[in-house]
């Protein structure tokens, strides 16, 4: 009796039964924006696509990601560290709305009959440390922060002492620590809370991968009769996963946020085709660096207070839960970075180079045992670290949301915003990133942050 | 009102009629409906959203009332989980998932309340021009309905219908030594007329509704007065927002009793008791996490374990 009433119930409109095939998993055959790329990035662009647009409902938009699971994405390997100690003014801006976008995170992302988001942010602040070489350039970089607002105070050698005991100050000649709006969080609950929020406003998700776009060519003259050859893309093809079955989707802008695998995404899209040192030969120098974190216990460790500590030397450590254990890793330099074909973790890079510092700056570290660890692939960007964002100089239609190398989680709120505003506007309105347009690559404009990990 | 509802009505007890859906879909931004021709490629991307969706109760299509049969309706209305859906749902969430006017209604309230809060937390700049920090940070309080005590001078606080006496508009230049905030709807905006009171010795926050972990983290100004906090019963607040109070180094009284947010009270409070020495915390007796079980203790390996 259920089985006929099951029938009836799936021929009914509202059920999903379609006599012929069931094409319920392929996107649909249009849509106004394609976002590449379904993480922290790619919904935060599309989550101020659609809160931004006028009308409501005006544009379709369409998040493609691979990976369902999320088992490679930067974002949830990540260690979820908000700062505003940035020395480039956009960072720090950047990462100042973001914090206010996390502190009012459900008025943002709320949704009728769901529960309220707990991103379990810990305010314990960062705290950087300076070497004597560096002492100058933080104090440079803390007049930056604090002339765009952040909260950070200069501290000596003796304060640092007097404030943390467990530390060894040697070699250290100054230190800013953050005192408000800064720490870290569980960057899982901000993905699925814009996940959810974007759903409910109507963004469609496909579960697929994108290989290829079919784009048009447009020969033009610039004002100084140079021959510029524009291209604007027209189609995307999404391969649905484990199949060989595509979809091609027509599309009208493509965002690229693909975050680790965007320099990929980018030479499909032709960018970097062409002789090299022109604007067509200039690739998106976007790629997989991994990046290994551990975690261990050490019962005498630093306490409650402990902030996200980051040594001179780059390492850096947190605190985690409440049962004395650690977070923590290290940035190796271009000669020793690691193959980033898996996700494998090299424990003897701990024993090498991330244990030695740590426990030369908290002696207390030296008793420490590894729980666990992971590895995760930061997108970075081998020009200046630094996001690109905006459009392509000649491939008019493609956006780019990624190359943040590391601190893409922190300034995602802020970056999808900016994205959306020159999506639906055509200029930046609220933070002006133009120096992180694509177009610094050829014309060499390096922005470079001094306060990279 | 919507000039649409009835014909939204009538056209929906059609049954595959692509208008009706146009104007239901396209009401809630969900148009591709319109692109497939026909009744099947309508199901095709309904079945699509269905399958997308993770099995939590997303409100994409607000089911539109047919006169009792959910058939038609219940489009995209997933199973409903069992933690958003309590027994006894009221009747205004019943019908705002039936009706477009009732949802806006409950959403409009939603949006009050908050706003409500917001007003209350309002600084009182042209108090602060005219009459000083303290005064300003006083009336703020006493607006709010908590107590404020002036350096040498007695406890002001509202009456029953929250009235006080503005006596305290001529102290410009005494300052705020105690507050007591106990159940008053004071949040993170609101904190910008307490943190002006820098000689503030005591505050108290008992119960207060709307003061979280965001909030404790804006404490620091405060280090060098504040002697006595208490933070018993404020439902937000837990163990990461009492890590920041290390900053508090003046603090001798730390009362973080009754906290429901915190995951562990016995050994949050053990670790505040640590991090801040020479203060006496008041808090869960650290037995009571014992009674739980046992902790797990770390395996002893002889090196880093394997991921």
């Amino acid at each position: 009796m259920s089985e006929i009433k099951k029938k009836i119930r799936s021929i009914l409109p509202g059920g999903d039964w379609n006599p012929l095939y069931d094409t319920s998993y392929l996107p649909p055959e249009s849509s106004d924006v394609v976002i590449v790329g379904g993480g922290v990035l790619g919904l935060s662009v599309a989550y101020w696509l659609k809160k931004l647009e006028k009308p409501r409902g005006a544009i379709r938009v369409l998040v493609v990601e691979r990976d369902h699971t999320y088992s490679r994405a930067s974002t949830v390997l990540s260690v979820g560290g908000i700062r505003q100690q940035f020395s480039v003014p956009e960072n720090v801006q950047l990462s100042i709305f973001s914090i206010d976008f996390l502190r009012n995170i459900n008025e943002y992302l709320a949704v009728a009959d769901d529960p309220p988001l707990d991103i379990q942010f810990n305010p314990s602040g960062y705290l950087l440390l300076a070497s004597e070489k560096g002492a100058a350039i933080m104090e440079n970089n803390v007049k930056v922060q604090r002339q765009e607002g952040a909260k950070v105070c200069l501290m000596s050698p003796e304060q640092l002492r007097n404030k943390f005991p467990w530390i060894n100050t040697e070699g250290v000649a100054l230190a800013s620590y953050g005192m408000e709006h800064e720490g870290w969080f569980d960057p899982w609950c901000l993905l699925q809370g814009l996940r959810r929020k974007v759903q409910s406003m109507g963004v469609l998700f496909c579960r697929g991968e994108v290989t290829r776009f079919v784009s048009s060519s447009n020969l033009m003259k610039t004002a100084s009769g140079e021959e510029v050859n524009l291209k604007r893309i027209h189609e995307v093809h999404v391969k649905i996963d484990q199949s060989l079955e595509y979809q091609p989707v027509e599309c009208a802008i493509v965002i690229n946020a693909a975050g680790a695998w965007s320099g990929q995404v980018a030479e499909l899209a032709g960018i970097g085709k062409g002789p090299p040192g022109t604007l067509q030969g200039t690739k998106l120098p976007v790629e997989l660096r991994k990046r290994y974190v551990y975690l261990w216990h050490c019962p005498q460790g630093p306490g409650l207070e402990t902030p996200f500590v980051i040594d001179p030397s780059g390492t850096y450590f947190r605190r985690e839960g409440l049962g004395h254990n650690y977070l923590g890793g290290c940035s190796p330099t271009e000669e020793e970075e690691p193959d980033p074909g898996n996700l494998e973790v090299d424990h003897d890079f701990f024993q090498d180079r991330v244990w030695p510092p740590l426990a030369q700056r908290v002696p207390a570290f030296e008793t420490l045992k590894v729980r666990s660890a992971w590895a995760g692939y930061y997108d970075y960007n081998t020009f200046d670290q630094n996001g690109v964002v905006g459009p392509h100089p000649l491939v008019i239609n493609m956006y780019f949301a990624t190359g943040f190398s590391g601190h893409g989680l922190q300034q995602a709120p802020a970056v999808g915003r900016a994205v959306a505003e020159m999506v639906l506007e055509g200029h930046f309105q609220t933070i002006n990133l133009s120096s992180f347009l694509f177009s610094r690559f050829y014309s060499g404009e390096k922005v470079q942050e001094h306060n990279i990990i | 009102m919507q000039p649409i509802r009835g014909r939204d009505r009538l056209s929906a007890l059609r049954v595959g009629l692509a208008s009706s859906w146009e104007w239901d879909l396209q009401r809630k931004g969900v148009r591709e409906g319109l692109e497939k021709p026909g009744f099947e490629g309508l199901r095709t991307l309904q079945a699509q959203r269905l399958l997308s969706h993770p099995p939590q109760s997303l409100h994409l299509v607000a089911p539109v009332w047919n006169g009792g049969t959910r058939g038609i309706s219940g489009l995209s209305r997933v199973v409903a989980p069992k933690g958003n859906q309590k027994k006894g749902r009221s009747l205004l969430q019943f019908l705002a998932d039936r009706f477009y006017d009732v949802e806006a209604l409950r959403d409009h309230l939603l949006r009050k309340r908050v706003s409500k809060v917001h007003q209350k937390n309002r600084p009182f700049n042209h108090i602060n021009q005219r009459y000083g920090p303290y005064v300003a940070g006083a009336y703020f309080i006493l607006k709010q309905g908590g107590a404020v005590r002036f350096q040498g001078r007695e406890w002001s606080r509202p009456n029953q219908r929250g009235h006080f006496s503005l006596d305290f508009l001529k102290l410009q230049a005494v300052p705020v030594e105690a507050v007591d905030a106990s159940g008053c709807a004071i949040n993170y905006q609101g904190l910008d007329s307490l943190l002006a009171l820098k000689e503030l010795q005591s505050l108290w926050l008992q119960r207060c509704p709307h003061v979280d972990d965001w909030c404790l983290s804006r404490l620091h100004p405060l280090a060098s007065s504040l002697q006595e906090l208490s933070l018993a019963g404020c439902p937000r607040v837990s163990e990461r927002g009492l890590a920041c109070l290390h900053h508090l180094w003046n603090l001798r009284r730390l009362d973080i009793s009754d906290l429901p947010a915190v995951s562990s009270p016995g050994l949050t409070r053990i670790l505040v008791e640590e991090m801040l020495p020479s203060c006496e915390v008041l808090g869960a007796d650290w037995a009571q996490d014992l009674k739980l079980g046992p902790e797990e203790q770390p395996r002893d390996t002889a090196g880093p374990t394997p991921a």
